[in-house]
């Protein structure tokens, strides 16, 4: 094999949401199983517990379905995370369960993915359940969306049904912040552009879903303005580094360089990158998402909680009223003037919520309005009041700059997540 | 400016060391747990790497068994030297002189199971707060969903039905008193990622790992080291063989495979043909179904 090309590969993560119904495990086990990720002692595992459970076909579900309670109910209560490679890219799938109380993992699988497959079944179109993966995707700001119109096979290969879903899709959707949404007709059961491209459909002239998945670009943000929250300061003790003071963290966005002007939040102060080190190597350069470690020029009070910018606009904003989109997680309720631990990149500070200013139907993506507390599950738009000023740039222009989570002084559990918006008119 | 390719590798080195960073800023006493396998020695480096030039802010924690390949204990005191790290042994014959625990008897009997009470207790007597592990999620299905910062109660235990939400890379450490945490910074490694890393960063690795002359007895399908500590079924007989580990865990519960690998290379192009998993020689994982989901809920690494 060739070694150097495997070391060269770029990383996708991609999540898929959906039940059984849909063929979503199908589909994954098709892509596992064609790209020889799925090994002898897992599969001869899946055929014992299958048979044990009296089922005649192979349950590829179980492949997923890790824990006790689930392979006894049969339901996928978590987030499961697969990998895969192939000789272009390397893969990771987080797989979500699409059950309607479910949305906070749909929601976590998406925080970190860069692509979200949606499964419509063919024969069912556009279903609530559609619209609900939708709208968690258009919410986390995932860059790519591939609608998968499953089980081709049982409409005969149609294009017309094809593309009378796609047309329903991009109507249903015309009002999400979708990034670029793209379609393909698959059937995972009997692999038809899934890893290769289909026969039966001969109208349809696109790559097969992998081929897509091997090829999409990925966006990384390098070309925004440097960011890069401080996590921890390293000082080393004795002779051998006596002033060394380096500000270790990684780059949400950008790019930084020896020479370049940064400032500092929240005190503001401006310094030069004195150099940037990746452990023992000092680098010419570093970009998003490298975690390194940066010396300055002048002594500045920085720590924990700190950011580093590019002193070039845009800034990010720095304030202590903002507009989050909130998903809560967990009961008990989120209540308006109840105290939250807040952590947003690596600062932490304590915040009240002042208002819900309406709640999300998601199914009907109507806004509810006179709402007084949220359940979980809930997704709704807040004003949050923190104690500390929040250094933050829009969720929809950074991942990292613009999500926060709520923690339970309490329980210290996470109970919500948020994503910082501007205000609107 | 234009769009630099991060690949995979570095993606993955860049996640690891974000992590590493957050335990030494989250936590006031974390330790590494190192068991001298490549996961851990692969974590020990991406600490180095994530703190240098300052020294690693944890120490080494090793549960032995007492069953231990020489090789691994050999590699294991010249890393701590290297780095000048504090290195911890809890014994687990000593939790046995000390009747906290059972030894297993016949001829499967391992003391795997009996490391738990050894690192719980370590963990309480040295009042760690994070617990640093080499677990991928790759590796069986039970860590397939196991959090990276994953919470433990004042008994050690996880919670598998009620884990906290882990989005973005936004970790939350917080806990009461007595409760810890197990941190899996390469989670989202896979094998195959774990020894190109290797392979790229050119990390030295304990002996065992490369193809050997070893004397060996096979026992339901899998090669075993005829090491003192293995009581011998009267038809099983012990051969000599060319052998390495593809992992390493203490002797009673590694299995060996017939290699000819004697570089990394070769040991990646037999990784990258083989269609069995690293745990299918693990002879722990295959007493249950959910062997490693309940070892995993009563505090196992």
């Amino acid at each position: 094999m060739n070694t150097e090309g495997y070391l060269d590969m770029e990383l996708l993560r991609f999540t898929t949401a959906g039940s059984v119904d849909d063929g979503k495990s199908t589909l994954i086990g098709r892509l596992l199983y064609d790209s020889k990720s799925i090994f002898e002692d897992q599969l001869e595992a899946v055929e014992e517990a299958s048979r044990s459970r009296g089922n005649d076909e192979v349950n590829l579900a179980l492949l997923t379905d890790g824990l006790r309670a689930e392979r006894e109910q049969g339901i996928t209560i978590d987030v499961a995370y697969r990998y895969f490679a192939t000789p272009k890219r390397k893969f990771i799938i987080a797989d979500t369960p699409g059950h309607v109380q479910y949305t906070r993992n749909m929601v976590t699988g998406a925080s970190t993915a860069d692509l979200a497959i949606i499964l419509v079944d063919a024969r069912h179109g556009i279903m609530e359940q559609t619209i609900r993966h939708s709208y968690v995707a258009s919410l986390l700001r995932i860059p790519q969306v591939v609608v998968c119109v499953n089980k081709m096979d049982l409409v005969d290969f149609a294009q017309s049904t094809f593309d009378k879903i796609c047309e329903d899709y991009r109507q249903m959707s015309a009002h999400l912040d979708l990034g670029q949404v793209t379609f393909v007709p698959i059937s995972a059961k009997l692999g038809d552009n899934v890893v290769n491209p289909s026969t039966n459909m001969p109208w349809y002239t696109g790559p097969a879903l992998l081929t897509y998945l091997e090829t999409v670009p990925l966006h990384r943000q390098q070309t925004q303005p440097f960011r890069m929250p401080v996590q921890y300061v390293i000082r080393p003790i004795g002779d051998r580094y006596p002033d060394f003071r380096g500000y270790a963290g990684r780059l949400a966005c950008g790019q930084v360089r020896k020479g370049d002007s940064v400032r500092v939040y929240p005190s503001g102060m401006s310094s030069r990158v004195k150099s940037v080190w990746l452990a023992d190597r000092e680098l010419s350069e570093a970009v998003a998402p490298q975690s390194v470690t940066i010396c300055l020029e002048d002594e500045i009070d920085i720590s924990r909680g700190s950011v580093l910018v590019a002193d070039a606009l845009p800034l990010p904003m720095e304030e202590q009223l903002i507009n989050v989109e909130v998903c809560w997680f967990m009961s008990p309720v989120l209540q308006p003037g109840k105290k939250y631990i807040v952590r947003h990149a690596t600062a932490e500070t304590q915040a009240v919520v002042k208002d819900i200013v309406y709640k999300i139907d998601i199914s009907t993506q109507q806004r509810v309005s006179g709402v007084d507390h949220l359940e979980m599950n809930d997704i709704a738009r807040v004003r949050l009041k923190t104690a500390q000023p929040v250094v933050f740039d829009y969720y929809k222009d950074n991942r990292t700059m613009g999500s926060l989570i709520f923690i339970d002084p309490g329980t210290n559990n996470t109970v919500g997540v948020g994503m910082i918006v501007p205000a609107e008119d | 400016m234009s769009n630099n390719i991060i690949t995979h590798l570095q993606e993955l080195e860049a996640e690891s060391i974000y992590i590493l960073r957050e335990v030494a800023a989250q936590f006031e006493k974390p330790v590494i747990l190192f068991s001298g396998g490549k996961d851990s020695i692969v974590i020990t480096y991406l600490a180095y790497k994530a703190f240098f030039p300052a020294k690693l802010p944890f120490p080494l924690l090793h549960i032995d068994t007492g069953h231990n390949f020489q090789e691994t204990l050999d590699y294991r005191d010249a890393l701590v030297k290297k780095l000048g790290a504090q290195l911890i042994v809890g014994s687990v014959q000593a939790s046995i002189d000390a009747g906290r625990v059972k030894e297993e008897t016949g001829y499967n009997a391992s003391r795997n199971m009996l490391q738990t009470t050894t690192l719980l207790d370590t963990i309480e007597q040295y009042k760690f707060d994070a617990a640093i592990g080499g677990a991928r999620r790759d590796e069986e299905k039970a860590r397939a969903k196991e959090r990276i910062f994953s919470h433990r109660d004042e008994f050690g235990q996880w919670n598998p039905k009620d884990q906290r939400p882990e989005l973005w890379n936004i970790f939350n450490a917080k806990k009461d008193m007595g409760e810890h945490f197990r941190v899996f910074p390469i989670s989202n490694w896979t094998e195959m990622d774990v020894w190109q890393y290797i392979y790229q960063e050119q990390i030295e690795l304990p002996s065992l790992y490369y193809t050997h002359k070893r004397r060996v007895f096979q026992r339901d399908g899998q090669w075993l080291a005829a090491e003192p500590c293995m009581k011998l079924k009267p038809t099983e007989t012990v051969v000599e063989k060319e052998v390495r580990c593809r992992t390493i865990g203490d002797i009673t519960c590694t299995g060996l495979t017939l290699s000819k690998a004697h570089t990394l290379e070769e040991i990646i192009a037999e990784i990258a043909a083989t269609r069995v998993t690293e745990r299918g020689g693990r002879s722990d994982d295959k007493r249950s179904e959910t062997a490693m989901e309940d070892r995993k809920k009563a505090g196992y690494f």
